[in-house]
């Protein structure tokens, strides 16, 4: 057979046609952001069935081929890799494709630890977060993060820092001032809070008075504070040991309203000390 | 059909030997039962019978048999000699039954006798014993115990101001953030451990604190691993802990591996565990004129006295022993099992080994203590 000249065009089309069929991801984007709406055109002709397999999502749908199909908004919505074949006999073709997080944050997960602890404590509090979309994909483009920590007398320690991956921890000091703190964490106009209780330290300088409660001996400590000055919280536990001869009288009383109190035996030359946990105060000798 | 007839004919007459046997030699439980309609077990023709009857006549909670055979019941009512024995406010005592008994004779004349019943209580913490010296005098040909009642202290009415005092814990719920905290759980420190080996086994004894500003519920267990940092065995402390510790308070803990030698053992691994718990200040409890008592009989004695106004249903006494250098010898515990009354002492006794006798220098004491129909 032998072509002439007129035909030569319509033979290189076709030939051309020939080759993007062969093109199995054509007419699909390369890249989709999750929950977009889209659309795509796939050469061929007739029905076909299209399968898309993803991360945590499958969709069928039954295409005509040569013209367009349209995907509403929300059909693909985990951000990762997808495959797809169509299913139409001699012209069955497959691709791949990615969906990708929306841009614009939409949640922050943070994570901050712990949820207490003394005051005075360098880097002691680690805060983390993880960047979400609102379909719950992980941002993993750069995003800029800050975080601030402000105690009730209105301190403020603020640090901004760019996620990596979709997330970002810090670590900051916890201040000498026992209270409740607020830990934000912001990322574009998302924000969460995390409270953080900062308590005081070990008891520091434990110092108790007698006096004579009838046939008993009354003590009482002063208020009992940590090395920072903070008032130690109530209920923790002040250990009272009276030693006198071969007898010995002890009582575990927890602090109320910032004090220990209790009353003992009165014993002439008896030894009285104060302790708590494994801090020690002062010893008294009784003489009335 | 035959053979049928045959086993018939051979159970009933073993059934009917057995009935014999056990009208003529019944075992003492089931005597002790069978007195609970009022009848006799046996004559009180000795002082050791008499006792006996008794025993079992409490064994068996026939109380108005036991009562109507006391030579000294005049001096007190039915209702005070229950509650002698079964404790005039919920205690551990309230729900026992008594084990067993044991009767030591100490004098006795042709009128009347001395003698020391020893009573083995079970109660859902072990079997408690408990001692009374009883005087027995002879009426005829019968011997009557005179029960010494112990008349449990009643406080005079009284207002008892108490700043009260209670942390409760609100945990993070499920349908709240992935990331939402939790509350931490309270920081404990294990501040001395020391292995011991003994006939038992190896103890691990030691002291546990609290350094947090929150009450803890806690536990310690201990995994001994030989030389090859193998798994060899695995335990816990059990009750030999006070599990409830407020902030900055210290609790003894003593971990027992049976049959095990301190020779095979490389390296302890030591897992305490805490966690928040919802709990009181109160009450607080005072333990005064404590003594270390030498040998023969070596033992921490002292007593409680609870300084608050609300009863102590549960008592549990853990005392903790260090040699001259501070170091934990031995870690002893006592349940008391009477309800503590707001100012009335309790005694306690705890028994000391005799062979670490001798190392102990000085010793801590701690009560932990339940109260039924409030938080400990």
């Amino acid at each position: 057979m032998k072509l002439t000249q007129p035909f030569a065009p319509a033979f290189f089309l076709l030939v051309l046609a020939s080759l993007a069929a062969q093109q199995p991801d054509r007419g699909f984007p390369s890249a989709i952001e999750a929950g977009s709406a889209f659309s795509i055109e796939l050469h061929g002709s007739g029905q076909a069935n299209l399968y898309i397999f993803g991360p945590n999502q499958v969709l069928q749908r039954t295409i005509q081929l040569g013209g367009a199909t349209y995907f509403p908004a929300g059909s693909l919505y985990n951000a990762g890799h997808y495959s797809f074949l169509v299913d139409a006999g001699s012209q069955s073709q497959s691709g791949e494709f990615d969906v990708v997080p929306v841009s614009e944050p939409s949640e922050l997960s943070f994570l901050a630890k712990p949820s207490r602890l003394p005051v005075n404590l360098r880097g002691g509090i680690t805060g983390a977060i993880y960047v979400f979309d609102r379909y719950r994909n992980l941002i993993i483009v750069p995003e800029a993060a800050r975080f601030e920590l402000s105690s009730q007398t209105g301190n403020k320690q603020t640090r901004s820092v760019p996620t990596h991956d979709g997330a970002v921890w810090i670590a900051m000091d916890s201040t000498a001032q026992q209270g409740v703190d607020k830990f934000l964490a912001q990322v574009g106009g998302i924000s969460s809070l995390r409270i953080i209780r900062q308590v005081p330290g070990e008891p520091c300088g434990i110092k108790m008075k007698a006096r004579a409660s009838g046939a008993r001996v009354q003590l009482i400590t002063d208020p009992v504070r940590d090395c920072n000055g903070n008032l130690v919280p109530d209920g923790t536990i002040v250990t009272f040991t009276e030693t006198s001869g071969g007898t010995e009288s002890t009582a575990d009383v927890p602090l109320k309203q910032g004090f220990a109190q209790i009353e003992m035996p009165s014993r002439a030359g008896a030894t009285i000390s104060v302790a708590s946990g494994t801090v020690l105060g002062n010893q008294i000798r009784w003489e009335q | 059909m035959k053979k049928g007839g045959v086993l018939a004919t051979c159970l009933f007459l073993v059934t009917t030997i057995l009935i014999v046997i056990g009208t003529i030699k019944p075992v003492p439980s089931a005597l002790a039962y069978a007195s609970r309609d009022g009848r006799e077990i046996a004559s009180s023709s000795t002082p050791e019978a008499a006792l006996n009857n008794l025993g079992a006549e409490i064994r068996a909670q026939a109380w108005g048999k036991a009562y109507a055979n006391l030579a000294n019941k005049t001096q007190f009512t039915q209702e005070e000699f229950v509650r002698d024995l079964t404790g005039k406010y919920p205690c551990l005592r309230s729900s026992a039954t008594l084990n067993n008994f044991e009767v030591f004779p100490l004098h006795a004349t042709t009128d009347d006798a001395e003698a020391r019943m020893k009573f083995y209580w079970s109660t859902s913490v072990g079997v408690l014993p408990d001692s009374r010296d009883l005087h027995l005098v002879r009426r005829g040909d019968r011997w009557e115990a005179e029960w010494p009642i112990q008349k449990e202290p009643t406080a005079p009415p009284q207002v008892i101001p108490v700043n009260y005092l209670r942390w409760d814990v609100i945990y993070r719920g499920a349908g709240d953030d992935w990331g939402a905290q939790d509350v931490e759980s309270p920081h404990v420190r294990i501040i001395d451990m020391h292995p011991v080996e003994r006939a038992d086994g190896v103890f691990l004894l030691g002291e546990l604190l609290n350094e947090d500003v929150v009450p803890a519920y806690v536990s310690v267990s201990a995994t001994l691993l030989d030389k090859n940092h193998a798994r060899l065995e695995t335990e816990g402390s059990f009750d030999k802990i006070s599990h409830l510790l407020l902030p900055k308070q210290v609790t003894p803990f003593l971990i027992l591996f049976p049959n095990m030698s301190l020779s095979k053992v490389g390296s302890i691994r030591m897992t305490p565990f805490s966690t928040l718990i919802p709990a009181s200040a109160d009450p607080v409890i005072e333990l005064d004129n404590e003594r270390l008592n030498p040998m023969p009989s070596p033992s921490l004695t002292g007593q409680l006295i609870n300084q608050s106004g609300q009863v102590v249903n549960v008592a549990h006494v853990l005392g903790t022993f260090y040699d001259r250098n501070g170091q934990v010898v031995w870690v002893a515990d006592q349940y008391i099992d009477r309800a503590l009354v707001p100012q009335s002492p309790v005694s306690f006794d705890l028994h000391i080994p005799e062979d670490l006798a001798g190392k102990i220098s000085s010793q801590r004491t701690v009560v932990s203590t339940y109260s039924f129909g409030g938080a400990a």
